[in-house]
């Protein structure tokens, strides 16, 4: 299995650290070509808008929306935001990947000042993750939600996409890893 | 907020940096700059009254920016703000976190306010971005609470050379520490006027335990591919792109040269009808009082 993680711009070493720790091969994707040699996608943390505009530039969007169809992919924080299908407060001309059925709101915990850690509940099991300029999903009655923080809904799946508001990434949380890297093996017996 | 939400911690100061690890971080000195760096891609604006290469042709004391000015940059774009602050100058910060920038720059291109001693950084919620040369100065501003660092380089030349000797400084006295033995790391700790604990967690891990990213001179997409092929974690663009001939082409072109940083056909490519480079001035031409980087203790 070879899991891509998308390394336009952000914090993809550390998902690719991520996957590695839980025994899985890891590349960096950056090209049409490169996404072709995947088996599986991980969008990571970083600005939205820069990750957005370079995959335009790169002619990475249609190939990404084609590989968002049958493969699985997970997007954290600006990866959750390239795959809603309905993002509130996006800048004029940005696009995204979507193929998650949400409404998400960027930035809507506040900036910087209001980012925070918290214990997020995986329906039951708590881990802790960080929320930095975080996005809020304001809908996600069409999606299942795998995680909530406060009854709210932080972290959704539906089919094969997984999207979250925050970073499991940089605390060594685990939990959202293991059920993407569960659902890629599914994905690939299919 | 209930209690179950932790803010400000040091994670989560240090998480924002993170996120903006392969991107570009540009001087702005207007909300219309800011949006033109955020519509070529941008991962942050620092918001200014004067560029670099403004300070250093007006002369005089450079401070804090006007707070109608940041409000106005922070109202117009939907990426990170950063403000500067002067070495040593908490009042200014605290202005600054009151007007909830996203992170603050203690910068050595502004005027000192304080010659002995820098901000205390953890009496802020707010991150602090801060300057250093070498890796002595980047940690002892990581133990005053800097959640990010950067190579000075020299502010305002267009000349990348600065930056250069500094990122190659940084990287190359972490990759000397590695290699001491554990008794050895006592006397580099006092050498490097740095707490013992930091320099064996770097000397244990290889690397800081912040983002480093580069500053300073960077004019042109190969610039910023060369810092980035150096060991930079990203790039802050200053009088480089609002100096220049085109500057959206030119924020645009050095934003994608920074993610394919060792791809040369890319870089050839965005480097193409740029229009002209900011004119710049030689490092070597500057007489030692006006070398920024030498500000900073």
């Amino acid at each position: 299995m070879r899991i891509g993680v998308l390394a336009l711009q952000g914090d993809f070493r550390e998902h690719q650290r991520a996957i590695e720790s839980l025994g899985e091969k890891a590349v960096r994707v950056r090209t049409e070509a490169e996404l072709a040699e995947v088996d599986a996608l991980v969008i990571p943390g970083g600005e939205s808008t820069a990750i957005s505009n370079l995959a335009k530039s790169f002619g990475l969007l249609e190939p990404l929306r084609n590989f968002a169809k049958t493969k699985p992919v997970l997007g954290t924080c600006a990866g959750l935001i390239m795959l809603s299908d309905e993002v509130e407060g996006a800048i004029a001309g940005q696009e995204f990947i979507g193929g998650l059925p949400i409404k998400t709101s960027r930035n809507a915990y506040g900036g910087q000042t209001h980012s925070f850690e918290a214990d997020v509940d995986f329906g039951g099991q708590k881990e802790r993750v960080a929320f930095i300029r975080a996005p809020k999903i304001l809908d996600s009655s069409r999606a299942e939600v795998i995680a909530r923080l406060d009854g709210a809904a932080v972290a959704v799946k539906s089919g094969n996409l997984f999207g979250a508001s925050f970073h499991p990434e940089i605390t060594g949380a685990k939990i959202l890893h293991k059920l993407f890297i569960q659902a890629v093996r599914e994905n690939q017996t299919k | 907020m209930s209690e179950e939400f932790l803010e400000a911690t040091p994670l989560v100061k240090r998480g924002l940096a993170e996120m903006l690890k392969g991107g570009v971080i540009m001087d702005v000195v207007t909300p219309e700059q800011a949006k033109i760096a955020e519509d070529a891609g941008a991962v942050a604006v620092m918001a200014l009254e004067r560029v670099p290469a403004d300070i250093r042709a007006q002369g005089g004391v450079a401070r804090m920016s006007d707070p109608d000015l940041i409000d106005q940059i922070i109202n117009t774009v939907s990426i990170p703000v950063m403000a500067k602050a002067r070495i040593g100058h908490f009042v200014e910060a605290q202005v600054l976190q009151s007007l909830e920038v996203d992170y603050i720059d203690e910068s050595e291109v502004l005027s000192p306010a304080d010659y002995v001693n820098h901000i205390d950084k953890w009496q802020f919620e707010v991150p602090f971005v801060c300057g250093a040369t070498n890796l002595g100065e980047a940690l002892r501003r990581i133990t005053e609470g800097a959640a990010m660092i950067r190579s000075k380089g020299e502010a305002g030349t267009g000349d990348v050379s600065e930056a250069t000797k500094h990122i190659r400084t940084i990287l190359s006295e972490i990759r000397a520490l590695s290699a001491k033995s554990e008794e050895e790391l006592y006397v580099a700790a006092k050498e490097l006027q740095a707490p013992y604990q930091l320099v064996r967690e770097v000397a244990k891990t290889g690397k800081l335990p912040v983002v480093l990213f580069v500053a300073g001179g960077v004019a042109t997409p190969a610039d910023a591919a060369m810092m980035m092929q150096l060991g930079a974690d990203g790039v802050f663009v200053g009088s480089g792109i609002f100096k220049s001939g085109n500057p959206a082409a030119r924020a645009a072109a050095i934003v994608k040269a920074t993610t394919f940083y060792d791809d040369p056909a890319v870089i050839a490519n965005v480097s193409r009808g740029l229009g002209e480079a900011m004119v710049g001035i030689n490092v070597n031409d500057l007489p030692a009082p006006h070398r920024l980087a030498e500000r900073g203790w």
